[in-house]
């Protein structure tokens, strides 16, 4: 701590004339200077990029193309009547529909009960959150091979159970619900650690004062106590879950390539940008994607924002 | 031990089991997928297209699979390219989130509150959304198929920023004031007084870019057509989507190898993935 005894030593008095502003000038320089790479990439890496878009998705621009006509709001018009285009909405919507409740549920039910355990919770927080750092697109071929309709094993085990088999990756009414449960097996143990730090916030004597007014069964210390304790934690978890389930890509792009009525919104995106290269089109759509995820995002901004104020 | 009579400790114990035995089955639910794609690397053809499920396998069939995995796609190249990618966005990131969020958190400077706005704002910003103009730019540039295309986008990372800001924010003042006293740079200040102090912040979100960046496949996608600058999810997706396809034993071999360093990873240093998913959330 030399450097406060160094501050003892020199009392503001004794500095020299005109030290403060200049002490502040020399502030704003650095803080300017430290900021300067990181609004440098800002700029060119997304606030451009996102006024191009916008002005791209007015135009019919195309890759290559040599001229350009402006098309007003066209591209959004078309988007709104495509019916591939609504049909990718649609199966997003599902898709989100199915991992979001199920996300919060069971990674809910999977921290109460890891919760009380204590020599097996690190046996159980591993095995529940191996999904989640597994590469997704590998662990995609992997479902591909388990749910193959000949050879797969779980085929196998409803054969010998006398179950009929199921083409869970070719019969169109299975595909989204196929893709949403292998989302919620790689969303599980992430909701999972999400929740046990939010078990672990809650004060232990909140459950005595509970037990004291009466509330003594699990259910009703649940339901007094845990579950309004964890009301920020279960937002926080909806929000992740559903942007994450919004994004829904890789699975679609292994396991079905946008085949078979399994268009989703990004591989929608993908396919007209990046293969077509209607880059206009493509534009239109990705910000009607972007709309969609600030819906989902303005719960988690209200929140920032009140801990932006608290600290 | 003593024998109990009390109806409530027969409950209790029954009602234990029943957790386990439900934690155990999700565990196998969860874990299934891993058993079932290591045991069929080192099954034999004849027996995976057999299709049974008995998970044994009968023969030892391991050296085969690799081997054609590796001959049919350049794994090895994959990996590499996937740890310069990772490591170089990783560097980058640190370097300049760093001195932003030290600015953002102990530095009044004009344009403070606009810039901390527009982080914030980023953070509902995925990389879908700049993704075209991203892309055109390169292809202006000349810039695609490259390692720089793949990492370019993700230099700047406003999570970082975000996090590290609030890190920051929490060391004390009076020692900052002290060092300055003491006549030490701002620059000095930071990388040798504040940030050492922010380890197991600068850890999270190290493990956390190395995993979004080492699973991405959207960028990769788009922006690398030849297989020499393909990171791993892209090698993996060209080889579950070529002829050798239908050859489950070493296309769960290349799997095998595609998620074994992160696995490996997790199962290491499990405390700090843990740590860097709740740093996200709450604080």
């Amino acid at each position: 701590m030399t450097a406060a005894a160094a501050l003892d030593k020199t009392p503001a008095l004794e500095r020299p004339a005109g030290f403060r502003p200049s002490r502040a000038v020399r502030e704003a320089l650095a803080g300017s200077l430290f900021a300067t790479p990181a609004v440098v990439l800002l700029l060119a890496t997304i606030l451009a990029p996102l006024i191009a878009l916008v002005v791209l998705s007015f135009t019919d621009y195309e890759l290559g193309a040599v001229d350009v006509r402006w098309l007003g709001g066209d591209n959004y018009r078309q988007a709104l009547g495509d019916p591939v285009f609504r049909r990718a909405v649609s199966n997003t919507l599902l898709y989100v529909a199915l991992v979001l409740p199920g996300g919060i549920l069971l990674g809910l039910l999977a921290a109460l009960a890891v919760h009380g355990r204590k020599k097996s919770r690190g046996f159980y927080e591993t095995a529940y959150f191996l999904p989640v750092t597994a590469t997704l697109i590998a662990m995609a071929a992997v479902w591909q091979f388990l749910l193959h309709p000949r050879i797969g094993p779980v085929n196998a085990v409803l054969k010998a159970v006398g179950l009929p088999e199921q083409a869970f990756l070719s019969e169109p009414s299975l595909l989204i619900p196929t893709l949403a449960f292998i989302g919620l097996w790689n969303v599980v143990g992430f909701n999972m650690v999400l929740f046990l730090a939010g078990l672990s916030g809650i004060p232990k004597d909140l459950y005595d004062a509970a037990e004291v007014d009466g509330a003594g069964g699990s259910v009703d210390r649940f339901l007094t106590v845990t579950w309004p304790m964890l009301a920020p934690t279960t937002l926080f978890v909806a929000v992740t879950t559903s942007i994450t389930a919004f994004k829904v890509f890789d699975t679609v792009a292994v396991l079905t390539g946008g085949k078979n009525g399994t268009e989703v919104l990004l591989y929608a995106i993908y396919l007209e940008g990046f293969q077509y290269f209607k880059m206009g089109y493509a534009a239109a759509l990705t910000v009607i994607f972007l709309l969609f995820l600030l819906v989902f995002s303005v719960f988690q901004a209200v929140k920032l924002d009140r801990r932006v104020h608290y600290t | 031990m003593r024998p109990s009579k009390r109806p409530g400790d027969a409950a209790r114990l029954l009602r234990h089991a029943l957790v386990h035995l439900c934690l155990i089955a999700g565990a196998v639910i969860m874990l299934m997928p891993f058993a079932w794609m290591a045991l069929t690397s080192i099954r034999a053809p004849a027996e995976i297209l057999s299709g049974g499920f008995w998970p044994i396998p009968e023969s030892f069939h391991g050296f085969k699979n690799y081997e054609t995995a590796l001959r049919i796609a350049p794994f090895g190249m994959f990996m590499l390219n996937g740890a310069i990618v990772c490591a170089v966005i990783l560097i980058v990131q640190l370097l300049v989130a760093i001195p932003a969020a030290y600015a953002l958190a102990k530095l009044r400077f004009p344009g403070r509150g606009v810039l901390f706005g527009l982080i914030v704002a980023g953070l509902c910003v995925p990389i879908q959304v700049p993704a075209l103009p991203l892309y055109m730019a390169l292809a202006e540039f000349k810039l695609l198929d490259g390692l720089f295309a793949l990492m370019v986008p993700f230099f700047l990372s406003v999570f970082a920023i975000f996090l590290l800001r609030q890190t920051f924010k929490a060391f004390p003042d009076e020692i900052i004031q002290a060092a300055r006293v003491d006549g030490m740079s701002e620059f000095e200040l930071l990388w040798r007084v504040v940030v050492p102090s922010a380890g197991p912040a600068v850890a999270a979100f190290s493990v956390f870019s190395v995993v979004a960046h080492w699973n991405d496949l959207y960028w990769p996608m788009i922006v690398i057509q030849r297989l020499d600058h393909a990171p791993p999810p892209l090698g993996m997706l060209f080889f579950a989507g070529s002829e050798s396809g239908s050859d489950f034993g070493s296309m769960m071999a290349g799997a095998v190898i595609v998620t074994a360093p992160l696995l490996l990873l997790f199962l290491v240093a499990r405390r700090r993935f843990v740590q860097g998913i709740t740093m996200t959330g709450i604080k």
